[in-house]
């Protein structure tokens, strides 16, 4: 009996550095595998592997009992074996079947079939189980989910045996996430081998059968979903136990408000009436749309109010850009960390400095000095400040934009999604930064999409609606609770 | 059903375009008028029918360049090489019109390719392979030719002068060629390549598009139809001439055209439609100035403003699209909403898509 996907012994160093040593990995048709482990365990590179964007230095991989090597990612398609990737690999303006299709546009008499090419997109689509998304909608007019489900019917389309998929929920907002799970179950119930790559432990626990982990590039475990549980999970990642995931709360002396918002809202918030204490992290809840991140950018000066009032430490406070943001000590820490937040092809510090250099050019040197002290409390593993901040892990990237902003000591801060696409260690390390600086006086705003981590972390929690605050509730409260309020039904509890 | 949703996707800018000439016919009825002379005399139109066919040829090949994510700044170099070739080459003789047409047209379609090669395979940008080449050409061009040179074959000429009811058979020729490569770019794999390749080449490459290819057919075309106006201008004037392109100035007004007709020039987005568009927009306001009588230098100051105008109005358009973040999920109405969250397999996720 053969395996959809048999791994053996797959070894691949860069420079001299082993990134994946001696791994077996074995799943069988039908299976949802889980794939977990640090940033920097070595999934990236297995992935690659498998998709044929690297070479293995060593090791084999079998498809159906069949020997394969892969040199290039068409042969990794026509093995059977397709990969979604994290970055969705989508063109804007061309149209949902043109991009399912795209290298295999299907011919008659010598010219494109646009006709047989949407039809075969709807197919796709249907077949995963969706219909409302338009074989002829251009994607740039498409949701964040809805893209991620075309790059799905995309792979889908290579009618692969193996579907690899790399953090398929990192984009998407909770009721999303349940569309996902539909469709990898569907895809299970096919026959197709789904391997399923997350830092969520939850949507491991709910779909997958099996649990792989890696560490530092070895393997550590296979383990069966049903006989395990998260925390041996997140032992055998890490390393080390976490006894609680979340750090105490531990609010600052200083509980004075900071900014007070009345009544006020522009193009896509309304009625927004609210206060920010020192010491303290208001958490910001909420459906993708409903104005999280419409709010800090408001607040940032980004898209700012046009309506009502804000004060800050009882000064009014009116933003129409965001310098003057950065002048009255706001950091804004976007969710889009390499679009907006990071000069990838800098070095760290002249990303860490760019703000500063900007803003208060008299304290960039004192600045300066700062850094190095700063990257080692952060604990940011990277060669030095010279290193170019496209090699670091997303984990030590999303570092590197905090100390851009911790440089320029703002009063407050916020965070959307800061912990998007960073592992478990390192979100562990944002974490215990965000207390730190709210226990030093610091005012924290973070908008997350993970009900957990909005819950563990907040002092206080914010629900977002329509553009506007649906409610507000005190530190700890259930996930249906803040569910509820998310989307306009009666609290049921 | 696919040509209306066409409409809103793919031709929604090529609309604009549509949009912003007609706006310039009405002004430049209007100031026409008002001087006391008529825009739409047959002389007019007919005169304008022909200005647009050179360039048209030259904005053809620049199109299909800017959609691969390239640019051409040889093209007036080589309209003027085709043209000394072509007519060089026929020296006024009947038995050399073939010849001469094919000389112009192999030598600029290749030299086309070659500026590809350099983008696809040396990473060059197209800017500085393009800029390189021209310039090589430009070198050529001034150590052997001295002024006017060769003749056009009685052939060539009856062309030039020909027209099918009110329209010039050149730019008959022009149109059926601007037909073509809409076919070739929506209607065929490497069409669909070469939008690929322009809008992202990482992408298109691990879809398994050979990202060279679609660059190097590009630039080949583009020389082609850079060769093909050098041969209409032998057949207009009865002689090549080596300054003919960049006294038109050919290589930045087919970028401008390009670009009034709402192709990025990031590439990837841009339709052939559109380029006529653009290439008409600039004939109307030729016309219209010509009529006039206009000083030359405020000819150019006018052109500037129309493309500066018309680009910034086109930014406009395209701003709404680019920050779409309601899209799925939250709709207006809370019960929406709720129903989302529910949301199962076939929940309808698409709010967003139909705009």
């Amino acid at each position: 009996m053969s395996h959809a996907l048999e791994v053996r012994g797959l070894a691949k160093s860069f420079f001299g550095y082993p990134a994946l040593a001696g791994v077996d990995l074995v799943v069988e048709a039908g299976e949802v595998h889980a794939l977990v482990g640090e940033n920097g365990a070595g999934k990236s590179t297995l992935m690659k592997i498998l998709a044929g964007v690297q070479q293995a230095d060593a090791g084999t991989v079998r498809i159906d009992g069949e020997l394969r090597t892969f040199h290039h990612p068409q042969a990794a398609y026509a093995a059977g074996v397709s990969t979604v990737y994290q970055e969705f690999n989508l063109l804007p303006d061309r149209t949902v079947a043109e991009n399912i299709l795209l290298g295999r546009e299907p011919r008659r008499f010598g010219l494109v079939d646009r006709r047989a090419m949407r039809r075969r997109a709807a197919e796709l689509l249907a077949e995963i189980g969706v219909d409302g998304i338009s074989p002829n909608a251009l994607v740039r007019t498409l949701s964040v989910a809805e893209q991620q489900i075309v790059e799905i019917a995309k792979a889908l389309s290579y009618e692969p045996r193996i579907i690899s998929m790399d953090e398929p929920t990192a984009a998407l907002a909770e009721h999303e996430v349940e569309l996902l799970y539909a469709i990898v179950r569907r895809l299970s119930a096919r026959g197709v081998a789904v391997l399923y790559v997350s830092h969520r432990m939850r949507e491991i626990f709910e779909l997958c059968s099996k649990i792989t982990v890696l560490k530092d590039g070895a393997l550590v475990a296979t383990l069966d979903t049903a006989e395990t549980d998260e925390s041996e999970v997140v032992r055998l990642m890490v390393g080390r136990a976490l006894s609680a995931f979340f750090p105490e709360p531990a609010p600052g002396e200083d509980r004075r408000e900071l900014l007070a918002i009345t009544g006020a809202g522009n193009a896509q918030l309304d009625g927004i009436t609210l206060g920010i204490h020192r010491g303290e992290i208001l958490g910001i809840a909420g459906l993708q749309g409903s104005g999280r991140t419409e709010l800090l950018e408001a607040i940032a000066g980004v898209a700012p109010f046009t309506r009502g009032s804000m004060r800050l430490e009882g000064r009014d406070y009116r933003p129409r850009r965001p310098a003057h943001g950065i002048d009255a000590g706001i950091a804004y820490l976007t969710e889009d960390r390499k679009g907006s937040g990071l000069a990838l092809e800098q070095s760290i510090e002249d990303n860490a400095l760019a703000v500063v250099r900007s803003s208060a050019p008299r304290r960039a040197r004192t600045a300066a000095r700062g850094l190095t002290p700063l990257l080692s409390e952060l604990d940011v593993s990277a060669r030095g400040p010279e290193q170019i901040v496209r090699y670091l892990s997303g984990g030590n990237q999303q570092k590197v934009v905090l100390a851009k902003w911790l440089l320029l000591d703002p009063g407050l801060i916020l965070l959307d999604e800061p912990t998007r696409g960073i592992d478990v260690g390192a979100k562990r390390a944002v974490y215990e930064v965000m207390r730190r600086l709210t226990a030093a006086g610091h005012a924290i705003v973070m908008v997350s999409s993970e009900l957990p981590e909005v819950i563990g972390m907040s002092d206080r929690i914010v629900v977002m609606r329509d553009g506007r605050v649906a409610g507000s509730l005190d530190r700890g409260p259930s996930e249906e609770q803040v569910a509820a309020l998310a989307a306009g039904t009666a609290v049921a509890a | 059903m696919s040509a209306l949703a066409r409409l809103r996707g793919g031709l929604g800018s090529t609309a604009g375009v549509y949009l912003v000439l007609l706006g310039v016919i009405v002004v430049a009825a209007v100031v026409v008028a008002a001087a006391g002379r008529n825009l739409f005399t047959p002389g007019n139109l007919t005169v304008l029918m022909t200005s647009i066919a050179v360039l048209g040829f030259v904005a053809i090949g620049q199109t299909l360049v800017i959609l691969v994510g390239s640019l051409d700044l040889s093209v007036a170099y080589l309209v003027s090489l085709s043209s000394v070739l072509a007519a060089g080459t026929m020296a006024g003789a009947s038995g050399g019109t073939v010849p001469g047409i094919v000389t112009a047209l192999v030598a600029t379609a290749v030299i086309g390719a070659l500026t590809g090669c350099l983008v696809a395979y040396l990473q060059l940008s197209g800017f500085i392979a393009s800029l390189g080449v021209g310039l090589l050409v430009a070198g050529y061009l001034a150590s052997y030719y001295r002024g006017t040179t060769g003749k056009a074959s009685p052939e060539l000429a009856a062309f030039g002068s020909a027209s099918i009811g009110p329209l010039p058979v050149p730019t008959l020729l022009m149109l059926a060629c601007l037909v073509l490569a809409v076919v070739l770019v929506g209607r065929t794999r490497m069409g669909m390549h070469l939008l690929a390749v322009g809008g992202d080449a990482h992408v298109a490459r691990m879809s398994g598009v050979r990202a060279g290819t679609p660059v190097v057919v590009a630039h080949a075309l583009s020389g082609l139809c850079a060769g093909i106006a050098g041969v209409v201008i032998v057949a207009r004037l009865g002689v090549g001439s080596p300054t003919v392109g960049e006294q038109g100035g050919y290589d930045l007004l087919s970028i401008a055209a390009v670009v009034l007709g709402g192709a990025s020039l990031a590439g990837g987005r841009g339709s052939l439609w559109g380029t006529l568009g653009g290439i008409l927009i600039f004939a109307v306001v030729d016309s219209a100035m010509g009529i006039l009588q206009v000083n030359p230098f405020l000819k150019e100051v006018v052109r500037g403003v129309v493309i500066v105008a018309a680009v910034a109005l086109y930014a406009r358009r395209a701003a709404p699209l680019v920050r779409r973040r309601f899209a799925a999920g939250a709709g207006p109405e809370p019960a929406e909403a709720s129903a989302a969250t529910a949301a199962g397999p076939t929940a309808p996720v698409t709010e967003g898509a139909e705009r």
